[in-house]
């Protein structure tokens, strides 16, 4: 008797031990859920999260405004027609000059301005590198050098961009910067964060 | 039960404690009958320091959260009251600001040690796979612990650093916003680094430490000479011949390198608690400003090799990650060492001119990447346009990738150099040149 029993209980306390083991873990598992959700998000900082509205008629030509949305930066530029057409002058020194990096711009911007309105670029001043804020360098040469047609410069890790937020060859930026969803609610009053075709 | 024999040793109050809680056995065990090699040098000092500026930097934390506000709004503000309102403040403040760099030098001199002597080797793999988890987890405590004073560098530091989470194919964004708790370094993300800083990583580095310990009197000391002193016992005591008890010996040896120590961190705490900018950065005196970047971004000192390695590869297919799998690749390598390093022999002594080559190379290029990743990439201008390939490129950028290269094949290598190097005849017991 002792023998055949011995080897029954064993049987039995391995199933058991796994069992109890496998219930455990499950248990710990989704007990796991509530901790890692409770470090997403908030309500609080979706709600922060929502939209901003911009007037642009503030923003003189050849300014560029910077606002918050998110608490990212973002900048809203007016560009002169000089501006705009050094935009037409540099394609091959760009990494992504056609825009082939379609999450980098909304659909309606998927333009030669990267805008809706040819003049006043709407985008996201933080670096696609790592994050850093770049700074503007709208005029030309200056401390940028002699082929420095204006743009956007980032100190961290020397990323530069151009008058549409174009990434330049041989920066650390990967790519271009980000133009956000926004939208006009009429001539001059920019929704950051909204828009017709794309949910934000 | 041998129990008994060991509470006739003590009598009294002690022998009433040690019939209820092993005391008296675990002194032996550890300290007065813990045998230690007898030619420990002045390297063997790094470990017993780094628990001292560990406990450390536990005490002043302790202190420091009495008054530290975990708030955006006030983190600020709170820190500039530690140092101006609270008594001594001031002075516990810089011991842990200067205890944190200290608790890197004396950590890299560890490691180094191990790397010199082999310390690493048979039977010693768990041992050093438990520092690399320390060096881990201390790296992470450092991370975390520089957000706290919500200056400029601390904010755009963590921008940086979180953002490589961003890197990570597929589920990088999502992971990003998961570990700052919102769309941006905020309040929120102030106060998890808080609870990270103060208690989940503390805790994870005092049990690390204590399983360090527990590997390394399991084990044994290693010495310079790499040779085991378990060998040669004394027969009839089965003392090792070469070995004498940790106390009095090297309790004392530690106080000496202690008083050391603390000449040096006094010094710097009095005379150059910034070190000028490499412990404390100027840009951290600015209040954080999400809306502007500081001109330059470096990280603290003890972080810059590995961040200049990040920096130093080229973004592949349009996608950061690479650089980012590069710099954790380059702390986490450390932890196959002992699997990388085929030569028969463990200390450097008598590895042969080969592999003390390539831990020079190795050295030299931990410190250049490291003086590198403090200075903007455009230090050294860039290479003329005319040049084939390097025309335009940052002489800088061209110098780290070279010094990322010479830094992973050390590791790389190493099984082949280590097997290839010539070894000099290891003695039989310790020497004590």
């Amino acid at each position: 008797m002792a023998n055949k029993s011995k080897k029954v209980s064993l049987d039995r306390r391995r199933f058991l031990v796994a069992a109890t083991s496998v219930t455990g873990a499950i248990g710990a598992t989704a007990l796991g859920v509530p901790f890692v959700s409770s470090m997403l998000p908030s309500e609080k900082a979706k709600a922060a999260g929502a939209s901003v509205q911009v007037d642009v008629s503030q923003v003189a030509l050849g300014e560029v405004l910077t606002t918050e949305w998110r608490g990212q930066p973002v900048w809203i530029l007016n560009r002169s027609d000089e501006m705009i057409k050094s935009l037409k002058s540099n394609p091959k020194k760009l990494a992504d000059p056609n825009l082939n990096v379609s999450s980098q711009q909304p659909k309606y911007c998927q333009n030669k301005t990267r805008s809706i309105k040819p003049n006043i670029l709407v985008i996201v001043g933080i670096c696609t590198h790592l994050g850093c804020a770049p700074s503007p360098r709208l005029s030309p040469k200056g401390d940028m050098g002699e082929n420095w047609e204006g743009g956007f410069f980032c100190p961290c890790h020397g990323s530069k961009f151009d008058l549409a937020g174009r990434v330049f060859k041989g920066s650390p930026a990967p790519t271009n910067l980000v133009v956000p969803p926004h939208k006009y609610l009429d001539e001059n009053i920019i929704i950051l964060g909204e828009d017709t075709k794309e949910k934000a | 039960m041998a129990k008994k024999i060991d509470s006739q040793d003590s009598a009294g109050f002690i022998g009433w404690i040690d019939e209820r809680f092993p005391l008296s056995s675990f002194i032996k065990n550890h300290l007065t009958e813990y045998y230690a090699p007898k030619n420990f040098n002045f390297w063997y000092l790094f470990g017993a320091l780094a628990l001292f500026v560990f406990v450390m930097q536990i005490l002043t934390g302790i202190f420091l959260t009495m008054h530290y506000k975990p708030d955006a709004a006030q983190a600020f503000a709170s820190v500039e009251y530690i140092m101006r309102d609270v008594s001594f403040g001031w002075l516990i403040r810089y011991m842990h600001s200067t205890g944190s760099s200290l608790f890197f030098v004396v950590i890299y001199l560890h490691m180094f040690k191990s790397l010199m002597y082999g310390s690493y080797q048979k039977p010693r793999e768990l041992l050093w796979i438990f520092g690399v988890a320390i060096f881990l987890a201390l790296m992470a405590e450092a991370f975390f612990g520089y957000l706290l004073p919500w200056g400029q560098m601390s904010y755009w530091g963590a921008q940086v650093i979180v953002n490589l989470f961003a890197t990570v194919p597929f589920i990088g964004p999502d992971l990003a916003e998961w570990v700052r708790g919102d769309y941006l370094i905020s309040d929120a993300t102030l106060n998890r680094f808080f609870a990270f800083h103060v208690i989940a990583l503390p805790l994870a580095l005092a049990g690390l430490i204590l399983t360090h310990l527990i590997a390394l009197h399991e084990v044994g000391s290693n010495n310079p000479d790499g040779v085991e002193i378990k060998n040669y016992k004394d027969k009839k005591t089965g003392i090792p011949l070469d070995g004498i008890p940790f106390h009095p010996y090297y309790t004392v040896k530690d106080l000496i390198g202690l008083t050391v120590f603390l000449i040096v961190f006094a010094s710097i705490i009095f005379f150059a608690p910034e070190m000028g900018g490499y412990f404390l950065e100027a840009n951290n005196f600015v209040p954080a400003d999400p809306l502007v970047t500081p001109s330059h971004i470096a990280p603290v000192w003890y972080f810059t090799p590995f961040y200049s390695i990040l920096r130093a590869v080229p973004p592949i297919l349009n996608s950061q990650f690479p650089g980012v799998a590069a710099m954790g690749l380059s702390v986490l390598i450390f932890a196959f060492v002992p699997w990388l390093d085929k030569s028969p022999v463990r200390s450097i002594r008598y590895k042969g001119i080969l592999y003390k080559k390539w831990l020079g190379a190795f050295v030299v290029s931990f410190i250049i990447l490291g003086y590198l990743g403090t200075v903007p990439s455009t230090i050294w201008g860039q290479f003329p346009m005319i040049l084939p390939l390097l025309g335009g490129s940052d002489v800088a950028t061209v110098v780290a990738r070279i010094f990322t290269i010479i830094y992973f094949s050390f590791f790389i290598l190493m099984p082949i150099y280590s097997k290839k190097s010539i070894t000099k005849p290891v003695p039989t017991r310790v020497t004590m040149k």
